[in-house]
């Protein structure tokens, strides 16, 4: 039993082992639905608006938007269903290149330039050290085997000394992890969350920082088991602190989608959280927040650009009683809080507590620090369902503000059900998500 | 006398021979604004010749022929396939640059350095080299200056000549020597020679690196590259980028048929290997330093191409047939990438008269096609998939890893995130700027017909050796297998 499903293989370049291997585990057959789900309303959203006062959509050159964004999502499909590191680098790589041009073109005019180039350097510096250790680990199965090959099925089997695995796993795993936004390395996230139109936000904090979290998993820990075990300590020290300062970071924030961003990064550090304690509770847990949070902060994005769009403002103390006249987007959003606080009946809860119980099992002290988080969430989505959609309504906006479209509405409404089917029902994903875990925990205890 | 293996060993050359004596022959009996239909007839002869070779000048089991001045096999043959396409599409784009395009002049020189090029890729003699190294080099000293009046072509022309000349002296001083202390100019038997302790390892590397002067110059290592941007900048721009793309692979092959046949001993090449990286490392650093302040993209292109010799030494100092392998892929990744970058860059002056990075703004709104084929490029010279370039850094820095370099190829690793920022700077000002009066912006940038196919043949290869790398990498690992 590998594991994967639905595999295809042809070989690509045999001389040096590199095929088209693609195929899904339980771990990224729900990325590759998320994928979907946010393309999918990304592009509802991005459909524009006539209202002379409203200012969404992408109205200039949206031919090459469009090509650009569905550059980025082949690039992020083939990542998670490549099966072959050098297709998974590949394809990585693709979807690092549009983010940029998608992000400076028709991105906030404020801090678009600064953003793009901050978030592309990042990456691609994240991305290529872990190339290095790719690359390393490529000869050195080489030596041991003799056989040249890229093929990740190998590779799990390889068996890697225990000293190289140890020595490259923190290039490895942090490498990608930069992309999944784990704190020291997070800075890029907020600011190019921030600069991003809505579409490209939606798609960027719900699907291409799994996409980093994803890779650091298959590669890092799947791959270097014992540098995984090895370092266990350090990936939970940075996780606990990206999660419990990603929220504070988040409570203090004015600007609305800044607080949205570096709640992100609270939350995409309990995923790393989780997968650093490489216990069955752990890495459940962060299989189902990685597809829990990807619709939750695609949902939180979309509302977010709808409020900017109508009041061209995203300052939280200048916003208010946007429940009149958006009630959709207003309940879409408290849905999507109630998702973030981690409450029962949704599908926040049923990915954060079996985190905690995971982190217990290892550590409980770090489970304690790392629970301040939701406290601290709690308090922030609260304070801003008050102040931003009841309260009064400055008189600036009066008259101004317009019901959001319908469009808008279909997509807030999938990503709403999405959340809710998991919360009531979740072995409509748990069972799968616990497929790949098994396969992952066989890999770390042979 | 007058084997079928001999007439097929240089069956190319004498294609281009006679395409070049057709040139000569019908450019006076065409009215002047037809002259440049004598692009037509280079671009459509290489391209004939390309395949008559493919056809009838394959080679089999590497051989020696014309008395040993030649070298018959794939890692020749793949070079002179490369450099003969990069003529043919650098005929197209010379079409329509007013002061070169017209003269069928222009055309036979770069025909007769094409022959020298031809020649650098299977010489297997060091007489035979020099002379090939001489007949590339004449040509281009000429079409470097060729704009008459144009103080900044001339300064090319001279430029180019005095760096040229003084370098090749000393490569032939270089080579002189060899033959004092060895009594052969064959490179195979020089290999013998060292095998057998005629040749002593300290004569041996002193040669070499009289020799690497000669050939450091072509590839423009750093530093021997003083000459690329002021030449690249004054040179008309499709000469530019033949400089920057045929001469270097030029370069490039006579460097490892040189290196890794003739000297091939453990503890020489140990030496050797250890003194290319460092230059490797500094060229790559300086190359893309250099690039970041500049405002004018032929330099920029100049200093990035520089840059990119850099990667490719890492390829040679692997010294493995992977090593040879990847240096041969990327320079066809390479050659493909930078013409079409130069190629952009001509259509573009061409309409506007202007070389500035700040007057690419608004360029996505006046020619979307255009900007679309500058993405490619530009983001090939990156190393970003699905662009040649990315499999090309690829397999270059495995070559590194697999033998041991990990510092160089780190160090390559943080050169290419310095490129990344000067590749996106120049995208920024054609997707995201704005030009000063926004009504300019509907003057459209036309293509005429030479540049639309030389632009597209030479945009979908970009794609298309980034995608299908299968072929390309078996013919490059087929080239290499030769050299060892």
């Amino acid at each position: 039993m590998t594991g994967y499903q639905f595999t295809e293989k042809y070989d690509w370049l045999p001389m040096l082992g590199i095929s088209l291997h693609f195929g899904v585990d339980g771990i990224s057959a729900p990325l590759v639905l998320l994928t979907g789900v946010v393309m999918f309303t990304g592009v509802l959203i991005s459909w524009g608006d006539d209202h002379p006062h409203v200012m969404a959509g992408i109205q200039d050159r949206p031919r090459e938007f469009f090509a650009f964004l569905f550059i980025l999502a082949w690039g992020v499909f083939g990542v998670f269903v490549s099966l072959d590191l050098f297709m998974l680098f590949f394809f990585y790589e693709i979807a690092v290149f549009p983010m940029y041009l998608l992000i400076v073109i028709w991105g906030w005019k404020v801090t678009r330039e600064y953003a793009a180039m901050k978030l592309t350097l990042y990456l691609f510096i994240g991305s290529v050290i872990a190339l290095v250790g790719v690359l390393a680990m490529y000869f050195v199965q080489y030596q041991s085997t003799g056989v040249l090959t890229f093929d990740m099925l190998a590779m799990e089997t390889a068996g890697f000394p225990a000293v190289f695995q140890i020595i490259w796993f923190l290039p490895v795993f942090l490498g990608f992890a930069v992309l999944g936004g784990i704190w020291p390395f997070h800075n890029w996230s907020p600011d190019g969350h921030v600069a991003a139109p809505t579409a490209v936000s939606m798609f960027h904090a719900g699907v291409l920082m799994k996409l980093g979290a994803f890779a650091a998993l298959r590669v890092g820990i799947m791959l270097l088991p014992e540098g995984a075990k090895y370092w266990q300590w350090l990936i939970m020290f940075f996780a606990a602190v990206a999660v419990v300062y990603g929220a504070y970071i988040a409570f203090v924030q004015m600007d609305f989608k800044y607080m949205v961003g570096f709640s992100s990064v609270s939350h995409m550090g309990l995923v790393m959280l989780g997968f650093s304690t490489l216990n069955r509770n752990g890495l459940l847990g962060s299989g189902l927040q990685m597809f829990s949070h990807g619709v939750m902060t695609a949902l939180f994005f979309a509302v977010v650009g709808m409020i900017y769009d109508r009041a061209h403002t995203r300052q939280i103390p200048e916003l208010g009683g946007m429940s009149k006249v958006m009630p959709f987007a207003a309940v879409g959003f408290i849905i999507g809080g109630l998702v973030s606080m981690g409450m029962p009946l949704f599908s926040g809860f049923i990915a954060e507590f079996p985190i905690f119980l995971g982190v217990w099992n290892e550590q409980w002290l770090v489970a304690v620090i790392a629970s301040i988080s939701i406290i601290i969430t709690a308090a922030y989505i609260m304070r801003n369902i008050r102040q931003v959609f009841y309260g009064e309504m400055p008189e600036n906006l009066q008259g101004h503000i317009t019901d959001i479209t319908v469009l808008d509405k279909v997509a807030i409404t999938t990503l709403c059900l999405f959340m809710i089917l998991i919360g009531l029902y979740p072995a409509f994903m748990a069972p799968m998500v616990d497929t790949g875990v098994t396969y992952i925990l066989n890999l770390l205890h042979p | 006398m007058f084997t079928s293996t001999l007439f097929a060993s240089i069956l190319p050359e004498i294609l281009i021979l006679i395409l070049g004596m057709l040139v000569l022959i019908v450019e006076p009996f065409w009215k002047e604004e037809q002259r440049r239909n004598v692009g037509w007839l280079t671009a459509g002869g290489l391209l004939i010749s390309m395949l008559l070779s493919l056809i009838f000048g394959q080679p089999g089991q590497p051989i020696a022929t014309l008395g040993g001045m030649v070298r018959f096999d794939w890692l020749g043959f793949f070079f002179k396939m490369l450099f003969m396409f990069a003529g043919a599409a650098t005929a197209l784009l010379l079409m329509d640059n007013e002061k070169v395009g017209r003269r069928g002049e222009a055309y036979l020189l770069l025909l007769a350095s094409l022959l020298g090029m031809n020649l650098m890729a299977v010489s297997s003699n060091l007489i035979m080299l020099y002379l090939a190294i001489e007949t590339t080099s004449i040509p281009l000293y000429v079409l470097a200056g060729f704009m008459v009046g144009d103080n900044k072509s001339a300064e090319a022309g001279f430029k180019y000549l005095l760096y040229g000349v003084l370098t090749s002296t000393i490569m032939l001083y270089g080579f002189s020597l060899v033959f004092g202390f060895s009594g052969t100019a064959d490179l195979y038997q020089l290999a013998e020679m060292y095998k057998v302790g005629e040749l002593s390892l300290g004569t041996a590397l002193a040669v070499l690196a009289l020799i690497l002067v000669g050939v450091g110059f072509k590839v423009s290592i750093v530093p021997f590259h003083f000459w690329a941007p002021d030449v690249y900048e004054g040179a008309p721009t499709p000469i530019a980028g033949f400089l920057s793309t045929a001469s270097k692979a030029a370069g490039f092959a006579v460097l490892i048929r040189l290196f890794f046949v003739a000297f091939p001993g453990r503890d020489l090449a140990a030496s050797w290997t250890v003194a290319l990286a460092i230059l490797s490392a500094v060229t790559m650093t300086v190359g893309n330093l250099l690039a970041l302040p500049q405002t004018n993209i032929k330099r920029l292109l100049a200093y990035s191409s520089v840059a990119h010799a850099g990667y490719t030494l890492i390829g040679v100092v692997a010294f493995t047939q992977l090593g040879a392998a990847s240096v041969i892929f990327y320079l066809a990744a390479y050659i493909l990438t930078n013409l079409l970058a130069f190629g952009i860059a001509m259509a573009f002056s061409k309409v506007t008269g202007l070389e500035d990075l700040k007057d690419y703004a608004g360029m996505s709104r006046r020619n979307p096609t255009l900007a679309l084929m500058m993405l490619a490029a530009f983001l090939s010279l990156t190393g970003m998939p699905p662009f040649g370039g990315f499999v090309a850094k690829v397999i270059v820095f495995a070559a590194g890893i697999q033998a041991g370099y990990v510092w160089l190829v780190v160090l390559g690793i943080l050169n290419s995130v310095i490129g990344v920022y000067y590749y996106l700077n120049a995208l920024k000002y054609v997707y995201l700027y704005r030009m000063p009066n926004e009504d300019e912006e509907n003057h459209p940038i036309p293509l005429t017909r030479p540049y639309a196919i030389a632009l597209a043949v030479l945009a979908i290869g970009v794609v298309l050796i980034g995608v299908v790398f299968a072929p390309w990498f078996g013919w490059s690992d087929a080239a290499a297998l030769n050299l060892f």
